[in-house]
C-alpha cells in the first residue's frame, strides 16, 4: 500500500512557503541572537513579536472567556454550539502566545523566572502569572473535548465537578490579563503618543477585548462552515453580531469621552502618521459596528463576515498602535520589522490556522453540538448543565 | 545617606576620560573609534556628548524611584539605599520591559549575543559601598562630575548656580524629574539644548502602573464573588424550570 502524497494546492504552497521561511528566521534567532533576526534596538527594544504575537495573540483568545461568561455563568445556552470552538482558539492562542515569547524573550529558557522570582509591584510580573494560569485553565477546559473522544467517563465526570469554580477563574484571569496588557503602557506617559495614551488603557483594552472576542468566534464560525460544509448558525451569530455592535459602541463612546477630557482633539488636525494611524483603527471599529446594529446586514452571512473581519482588523491595529507605532515617535526612532520577524509572525498565525484545523477535524468540536441544538435548553442533564464546553 | 553625581557641563572640557574610566571599570573595550561613538550602548555605558560649544554626559540616573526596578517581572533590577540601582543578570529573562519603561532610555541591549544581558551604569556600586567615588568621577581632570551625597551636591550645585547666576541656567535637572534622581546636571543653556529629556513627569513613574496593579485583589476578590453569584442564580432558575417541568 502507497500512502498518497497530499495534493498540491495553492494554500497549501502558501502554508508551506510560509513555514520555510519561518523556519529559516528561527535559524537566524537561534544562531544570531535578536540583533541577528530583529530591527530592534537599544531605543525600541519591542516590536512585532511583541505587538502583534503577544497583544494580538492574547486579544484574539478572548472569545474564550466571553463565551464561557455568556453560556455558562450568565446561562444564555443558546450561544453553546460556538462555545467550543472558542474555547479552542483561546488554548490555541495562548499555546502560541508562549511561542511568540520564546522567540521574542532575551532569555527562553529562563521563561519561568516570574513564576519563582517575585515582584508583584511589575505589570509583567502579573502578566506572566496571568499567561501561565489561564493556558492551564484553558488547557482543562478543552479536556472534556479529549476525553468524550475517547469516551473517558470517570476522568470527564472529574472535571466536570471542578468546572464552576475553573470557569470563574478563568473569567477572572482573563479580566485581569486583558486588561493589564494596557496596564504595560502606563509607565510610558511621554513616549506614547497622546491620541493612545491614557490611564484608562486597562479599561480601554478589556472592552476591546470583548468585542474581538466575539468578532473573532463569527469569523471562525464562518471559516470551519465553509471547510467542514456545516451549516452556518446564522441567527445565532447574528445575535452575536447585535451584541457586537453594542460592546463596539460603549467602547468608541468611553474612548471620545475620554480623549475629550484629555483635550486631544487638537492633535487630529496635525498631519502625522499617527493621525492616519488612529483614524484607520477608530474607522474599523465605528464602521462595523453602524452596520451591525441593522438587521439586513447582520443576516446576510458575507456581511457579517465582513463586518467581523473589520473588527479584528482594528483591534490588530490599535494593539499595533500602543505597542509599536504609537511610541516611534516618543522613542526617537523608526522601526520597521524585519523580514524574519514578518516570518516568525506568519508562520505562528499560519500554524494556528492548521492546528486549530487539524483538531475540530479529529476531536468533537463543531459536531457535538449540532446535535444538541434540536432538544430544548431544559432538557439538559444536570451535568451538561455546569459542563465546561 | 543616598549618593549622587553631580554633573557640571560649564567645567566639562569633553576629554572623555571619564568613559576611559568607566570601560575600564566593566572590563569594556575602549578605543578611538568607540570613543567617536556618542551614544551609550551595550559595550559603552557611559557618553559625552557634544552639543556645539557645550559638552553634556549620559548614564543611567539611578532614580529615586526607578521605573525599571517597578517593571522588572523577576526583580532583576534593584534600588540600593545607597543610590545606585543594580542588576542581577542571572536573574533576567529578557523581556525588555525596563528598556521601554526608562524615560532616559538607558537600558541597552547585548543584542548579538546568543545569551544577551542588559547594560547599564550602577553608579559603581562597589567602589561606592567601598567608600570609594565612582570610576568616572575619579577620572575627571576638572571636576566636572563629581561623586558624594546627594544632600551635599545639590546644596553645592545651588551654591554654584548663586554664586555665577550669569554663567548658569537657574536650575538643577535631576531634583524633581521622575521624582528625582541621582544624577545631577547644571548647565549654562536650557537642559533641551543639551540632549536632556524635559518632557518627562515630575512623578514618580512606578505611580502610573501601580495605581492599576494595587486593584488586582479587588478584581478577584468582587469579580468571584460576582461571577459565583450570577451562576448561582441563573443555575437555581434552570433548577427550578426543570423540577416545575418535571411535574407538570
Amino acid at each position: 500500500m502507497t500512502r498518497k502524497f497530499p495534493k498540491i494546492t495553492v494554500w497549501r504552497v502558501i502554508f508551506a512557503a510560509i513555514m520555510l521561511s519561518g523556519l529559516y528566521a528561527t535559524y537566524l534567532r537561534v544562531f544570531y541572537g535578536l540583533g541577528g533576526s530583529t530591527n530592534l534596538s537599544d531605543k525600541f527594544p519591542w516590536g512585532l513579536w511583541i505587538g502583534f504575537d503577544v497583544m494580538c495573540g492574547v486579544g484574539l483568545a478572548a472569545g474564550g472567556f466571553t463565551l464561557v461568561a455568556i453560556v455558562h455563568i450568565f446561562r444564555i445556552e443558546r450561544y453553546k454550539p460556538v462555545l467550543r470552538p472558542a474555547i479552542l482558539t483561546a488554548f490555541l492562542g495562548y499555546v502560541l502566545v508562549v511561542v511568540g515569547l520564546l522567540y521574542d524573550l532575551g532569555r527562553p529558557d529562563r521563561l519561568w523566572h516570574p513564576l519563582v522570582m517575585w515582584n508583584p509591584r511589575s505589570v509583567m510580573f502579573e502578566v506572566a502569572w496571568c499567561v501561565t494560569l489561564y493556558t492551564t485553565v484553558l488547557f482543562l477546559e478543552f479536556l472534556p473535548v479529549v476525553f468524550e473522544k475517547f469516551g473517558w467517563h470517570k476522568p470527564l465526570e472529574w472535571i466536570h465537578r471542578i468546572s464552576v469554580p475553573l470557569m470563574i477563574l478563568g473569567v477572572l484571569l482573563s479580566t485581569l490579563h486583558q486588561s493589564s496588557l494596557g496596564s504595560l503602557f502606563l509607565i510610558v506617559p511621554e513616549k506614547l503618543y497622546p491620541l493612545w495614551y491614557t490611564p484608562i488603557l486597562p479599561l480601554l483594552f478589556y472592552i476591546s477585548s470583548i468585542a474581538v472576542g466575539l468578532a473573532m468566534t463569527i469569523f471562525e464560525s464562518w471559516h470551519s462552515s465553509r471547510a467542514f460544509g456545516r451549516a452556518l448558525e446564522l441567527p445565532l451569530l447574528a445575535s452575536m453580531g447585535r451584541v457586537l455592535a453594542v460592546v463596539l459602541s460603549v467602547y468608541l463612546w468611553i474612548r471620545f469621552l475620554d480623549m475629550s477630557h484629555r483635550h486631544v482633539f487638537g492633535l487630529l488636525a496635525l498631519n502625522r502618521v499617527e493621525t492616519w494611524l488612529f483614524a484607520l483603527e477608530i474607522a474599523l471599529m465605528l464602521v462595523p459596528a453602524l452596520l451591525l446594529y441593522q438587521a439586513r446586514v447582520r443576516l446576510r452571512p458575507g456581511a457579517l463576515y465582513a463586518c467581523a473581519v473589520m473588527v479584528v482588523f482594528g483591534f490588530i491595529a490599535n494593539r499595533l498602535n500602543v505597542g509599536t507605532t504609537g511610541l516611534e515617535a516618543g522613542s526617537g526612532t523608526h522601526y520597521i520589522p524585519r523580514w524574519s520577524e514578518v516570518a516568525v509572525t506568519l508562520s505562528i498565525v499560519a500554524a494556528g490556522f492548521a492546528i486549530f484545523r487539524a483538531i475540530a477535524q479529529y476531536f468533537p468540536i463543531f459536531e457535538a453540538h449540532s446535535l444538541e441544538q434540536a432538544p430544548a435548553e431544559m432538557e439538559e442533564t444536570e451535568a451538561d448543565a455546569v459542563a465546561v464546553g | 545617606m543616598p549618593k549622587a553625581i553631580l554633573y557640571d557641563s560649564t567645567l566639562c572640557i569633553g576629554c572623555r576620560a571619564c568613559e576611559g574610566g568607566c570601560a575600564e571599570r566593566w572590563g569594556l573595550p575602549y578605543n578611538d573609534k568607540i570613543a567617536a561613538e556618542e551614544t551609550i550602548s551595550a559595550h559603552k555605558l557611559t557618553t559625552v556628548e557634544t552639543h556645539g560649544d557645550k559638552f553634556s554626559r549620559r548614564l543611567c540616573m539611578n532614580c529615586a524611584q526607578p521605573a525599571c526596578a517597578s517593571v522588572c517581572p523577576v526583580g532583576a533590577l534593584q534600588k540600593t539605599a545607597l543610590g545606585p540601582v543594580v542588576y542581577d543578570a542571572s536573574k533576567c529573562m529578557g523581556c525588555r520591559y525596563c528598556m521601554q519603561a526608562c524615560p532616559f532610555q538607558v537600558p541597552t541591549y547585548e543584542w548579538s549575543s546568543r545569551l544577551p544581558k542588559m547594560r547599564k551604569c550602577d553608579m559603581c556600586y562597589e567602589r561606592q559601598s567601598a567608600g570609594k567615588v565612582t570610576a568616572c568621577a575619579e577620572a575627571c581632570p576638572v571636576g566636572a562630575t563629581k561623586n558624594g551625597d546627594r544632600d551635599a551636591l545639590v546644596a553645592e550645585a545651588r551654591q554654584r548656580l548663586a554664586e555665577k547666576p550669569d554663567q548658569y541656567y537657574q536650575k538643577i535637572y535631576g531634583i524633581s524629574e521622575v521624582g528625582g534622581t541621582s544624577v545631577l546636571y547644571i548647565s549654562a543653556v536650557p537642559f533641551e539644548q543639551i540632549g536632556l529629556r524635559t518632557n518627562v513627569p515630575q512623578e514618580p513613574l512606578p505611580e502610573t502602573t501601580w495605581r492599576v496593579l494595587e486593584l488586582v485583589p479587588d478584581v478577584v476578590s468582587t469579580g468571584s464573588v460576582l461571577l459565583g453569584g450570577i451562576w448561582w442564580i441563573t443555575n437555581r432558575r434552570a433548577e427550578v424550570a426543570k423540577k416545575e417541568g418535571r411535574r407538570r
